[in-house]
């Protein structure tokens, strides 16, 4: 390495579960390339400053969702920024600080424990949901191009959890179902494959659903992927308040999912089943 | 043994201050209060009015002093700015679509623009009449 080469400062975060008490900012001046990422300034950092530096990252090409770091406090993909946008002759602050995902616990040194947001994933169903099962022999569901437009943006999601970090809510209480697991209830309700809004509605009419929300808007700011997800979880109280009304007249959805679950329950004892009430 | 001890960051009152972003979120909640406040103060003019000539002169004299002139652009200033960041969300809120295409975000804001004026307009024109 030739002594003109240029350099950035970059501080990252450490936390080493075994011997910190909690995380500090290691310093390190990393050579600087108008090509090199984030993510290519943590495997210097690993390759030939310190080995024990543990962050997440996979594809490099925004698409795997693992490399989400605070870069200078915003929520960023550690392949998708780069170096040169830091730099001071680029008008940038000449310094750059990674640190592991806001408002998730830090595991070790960048990596986030992202359990909580995975489990949310999984409660809003997020799979096609259908009344009756089409036989086989009718061949697959059809959509059009129409039809697909309808969710096709919220179905861009990565899960790369840039949006939880951004969410002020979801960092005051995590019970907040948060905007990538709200996003992706309302791919899920706008496929025209799908008949489980009433399944879902209980979710979205929550407290921890669309009203946990409050309109921040920095989730959509930082998805990587355009998938707006503010869009979604407002779009979703527009749906939620519909519901309130069509109550009171005696026609909600989720009503409906309700009382079938109880008949179920009452039926079969358990509920939980999954026999439909057969058993 | 597991060594794992996964550290919860804390997050202070203070939290908004740090960010651009955050404090802008918190200035455009707070246009609320503001708001708020310009309502208990037209509702007092309303009582005002409702108990008498005496009264009614009594508001519009306090209403005249330098601190009322200034409370006042202070609440012009704020929900105008109220009105236009709400108005620049409005096409988040909204999913509508004609003949397969999403509505263009101008177009809703621009509509609640037009619906702005066309209802300030009205509301001129009818204390205009009635005055």
């Amino acid at each position: 390495m030739s002594t003109a080469e240029p350099t950035i400062k970059v501080e990252v975060m450490r936390y080493r579960p075994e011997q910190d008490e909690k995380p500090w900012l290691q310093s390190f001046d990393v050579p600087y390339r108008h090509d090199m990422s984030i993510l290519d300034a943590l495997h210097h950092i690993k390759d030939n400053c310190d080995s024990s530096l543990s962050y997440r990252w996979s594809c490099r090409m925004a698409i795997c969702g693992s490399c989400g770091y605070m870069v200078n406090k915003v929520p960023k993909l550690g392949c998708k920024t780069f170096l040169r946008d830091y730099i001071k002759a680029n008008g940038g602050p000449g310094k750059i600080r990674v640190e592991a995902l806001a408002n998730f616990p830090i595991e070790r040194d960048l990596v986030a424990k992202i359990d909580d947001f995975v489990e949310k994933l999984e409660i809003i169903k997020p799979y096609i949901i259908r009344e009756e099962e089409q036989k086989l022999a009718d061949g697959a569901y059809k959509q059009t191009p129409e039809e697909l437009a309808r969710y096709k943006q919220f179905s861009m999601c990565i899960n790369c959890g840039l949006c939880y970090a951004a969410c002020p809510q979801y960092g005051l209480n995590n019970k907040f179902m948060g905007p990538a697991a709200l996003a992706l209830l309302q791919r899920y309700n706008r496929d025209s494959r799908d008949q489980g809004n009433g399944e879902r509605l209980p979710i979205l009419n929550s407290e921890e659903g669309v009203w946990g929300c409050t309109f921040v808007g920095y989730c959509s700011q930082v998805c990587p992927k355009g998938v707006d997800p503010a869009a979604a979880i407002n779009q979703g109280k527009v749906e939620s308040s519909t519901d309130y009304v069509l109550n009171l007249a005696g026609m909600s959805k989720a009503k409906e999912y309700k009382d079938s679950r109880k008949q179920t329950e009452q039926s079969c004892g358990k509920g939980d089943c999954g026999c439909g009430g057969k058993s | 043994m597991s060594k794992r001890k996964p550290y919860t960051r804390p997050m202070g009152p203070t939290w908004w201050a740090s960010h651009p972003y955050y404090r802008f979120y918190m200035l455009r909640e707070g246009t609320s209060v503001f708001v708020a406040l310009y309502g208990l103060a037209l509702l007092c003019a309303l009582f005002a009015l409702v108990k008498g000539e005496g009264a009614w002169n009594a508001y519009v004299a306090a209403m005249s002093s330098p601190l009322a002139i200034v409370f006042h652009l202070v609440c012009l200033a704020m929900a105008s700015l109220h009105a236009v960041t709400w108005f620049s969300l409005t096409p988040k809120t909204m999913d509508i679509w004609i003949k397969g295409k999403p509505l263009p975000e101008k177009l809703i804001v621009g509509a609640h623009y037009g619906g702005f004026v066309v209802a300030s307009l009205v509301i001129i024109v009818a204390i205009g009449g009635w005055l």
